[in-house]
């Protein structure tokens, strides 16, 4: 995972399998507080705690494709990496939440990336869910929620192409209203 | 300074939309349409899954070929990421390792558009590992 925004389609693809309806993303950047958080909350299946105790180890998966499971092994290494951490929190039937805190001003902090095109992805992949992001930057914020714009689209289907590519550039241009890119 | 794109625009273009696909739901159905799945798993997103699929779905849309791209987790394949899974209308799926855009172009204008096989296919292969899984 070269980018944070990587990590977090990563993330929340954990979710999708855990059949989540609705998906938070979180991101929250303070450069006065030196703080960089992700959140990445879904009402999915959960885990126990057994299972919860043992997913920062990359020799557990849920898959039986493969043996290894490096998804959140990598995004705890990244986070200790820039002098953070990763906390996971999960209830069966629930849900789970995943955060991961990094030093904003670290030089190995990795960059934000695309996160915009991560964004349109999820939602492009996943028209059924849910997905609500909200990014923070010093104080000044930008949400997107795909239940307002399924609502404004009115049965045009939210993984057209162009409405796509219409909401990859309005994230893009508030992102950089707000200084977030 | 130009206005910041927000919701309400899109709301001024969703009537040129709603036309747009009212034609093409007359001209096809959902069983005659292309069907792309991208690996995005760790293993996909880490060997550049991302700009494959947003490849697929900006030059299909480009060219006009009316396709449905989704994505699907990691087939036992992750030493051949970036993976896709391509179903033309009444046939079986086939998959292409090592994709990145390149190879996308040209499953795009062989495989899809004309049924040509192209180079990259992964044997088809029903073994998974051991299934020491049982619940």
């Amino acid at each position: 995972m070269k980018t944070l925004a990587l990590h977090i389609l990563d993330i929340a693809q954990n979710s999708i399998t855990a059949k989540a309806k609705n998906i938070f993303i979180d991101i929250e950047e303070d450069t006065r507080e030196n703080r960089y958080v992700i959140r990445v909350t879904d009402d999915g299946s959960g885990m126990p705690e057994e299972t919860l105790r043992r997913v920062t180890d990359p020799y557990y998966t849920s898959r039986t494709t493969r043996k290894v499971g490096m998804g959140i092994p990598l995004l705890k290494q990244h986070a200790e990496m820039a002098g953070g951490y990763v906390s996971i929190s999960s209830e069966e039937g629930k849900g789970t939440r995943v955060e991961a805190v990094f030093e904003h001003g670290h030089v190995d902090r990795q960059a934000t990336g695309d996160i915009a095109g991560v964004i349109v992805l999820l939602i492009g992949g996943n028209p059924e869910i849910r997905f609500r992001y909200v990014h923070r930057y010093n104080g000044n914020d930008f949400s997107l929620d795909t239940r307002e714009v399924k609502e404004i689209l009115e049965g045009v289907p939210v993984n057209d192409p162009e409405v796509l590519k219409y909401l990859r550039e309005m994230i893009r241009e508030n992102l950089s209203g707000i200084g977030a890119l | 300074m130009t206005k910041i794109k927000s919701l309400a625009d899109l709301k001024k273009k969703k009537e040129d939309l709603q036309s747009k696909i009212a034609l093409r739901e007359k001209s096809d159905t959902p069983e005659g349409r292309v069907l792309v799945k991208v690996a995005m798993a760790t293993c996909g997103i880490a060997s550049g899954s991302k700009e494959v699929m947003e490849y697929m779905v900006d030059e299909l849309d480009k060219r006009n070929i009316d396709a449905i791209v989704t994505q699907t987790g990691c087939m036992g394949y992750c030493y051949a990421e970036p993976t896709i899974e391509v179903k033309l209308p009444d046939q079986e799926p086939v998959v292409y390792g090592y994709v990145d855009t390149r190879k996308a172009d040209e499953i795009i204008e062989k495989y899809i558009r004309n049924q040509e096989l192209v180079d990259g296919i992964i044997p088809v292969n029903y073994q998974t590992i051991e299934k020491d899984k049982e619940e």
